[in-house]
């Protein structure tokens, strides 16, 4: 197992889960570690173009950051890219059943990857789920 | 001629200040020292570890009325 790869899946459309996997991709991608992450399911509406829509807190504490200034998970996906080795793909049943093309989703997003790859990618790295 | 750059992470929550950092470390030349000034106890221990570990050099940390600030200085 490779320790300087780290795989972040995302399923959820919770706050705190999004924002916990942007943290962990965009610490790990700027700390010199390569970083895959894999957006599917209820993530997924995320990342399409102009969506700005906030994510629903689990708890007390998505409450909390939703009241202060914690920086947005999107911006920290985007950063995780911008700053770090960081790729981030959307997953292509997700995709299918949006019904949302590539260009549909935010620029930052590499090309749909079907889960084949990203779990043959994964092979040889941590993988994180939120 | 080294330059000091002030990097103003206040308010926000780590790791806020941080990308904060890596963006004007990434308008920075090697040798300039940036100070960055943050009220989340979170970055003022994150950041040094971070410094450290892509290997740029952490020079201290002092904190004063619920700010701390943390000075570093560009390596590579």
């Amino acid at each position: 197992m490779s320790a300087n790869k780290t795989c972040v899946v995302v399923v959820s459309d919770s706050l705190e889960r999004l924002q916990m996997a942007a943290m962990v991709a965009s610490v790990g991608a700027v700390s010199g570690q390569e970083v895959l992450v894999f957006l599917s399911m209820n993530a997924l509406p995320y990342f399409v173009k102009g969506n700005s829509d906030k994510a629903p807190h689990e708890g007390a504490m998505g409450k909390l950051m939703a009241e202060k200034k914690v920086p947005e998970f999107r911006t920290l996906f985007e950063q995780a890219v911008e700053y770090g080795d960081a790729k981030i793909y959307p997953c292509s049943m997700a995709m299918d059943v949006l019904g949302v093309e590539q260009g549909g989703l935010e620029d930052y997003l590499e090309e749909a990857t079907g889960l084949t790859k990203f779990l043959d990618d994964a092979r040889d790295g941590q993988v994180w789920t939120f | 001629m080294a330059e000091k750059k002030i990097v103003d992470g206040r308010g926000s929550f780590c790791p806020g200040p941080l990308m904060e950092l890596i963006a004007a470390l990434k308008s920075s030349e090697i040798g300039d020292e940036l100070e960055v000034l943050s009220t989340d106890k979170g970055s003022a221990n994150d950041i040094p570890e971070w410094v450290n570990k892509v290997g740029h050099e952490y020079i201290a940390t002092t904190e004063s009325d619920g700010v701390w600030h943390i000075m570093i200085r560009k390596a590579k």
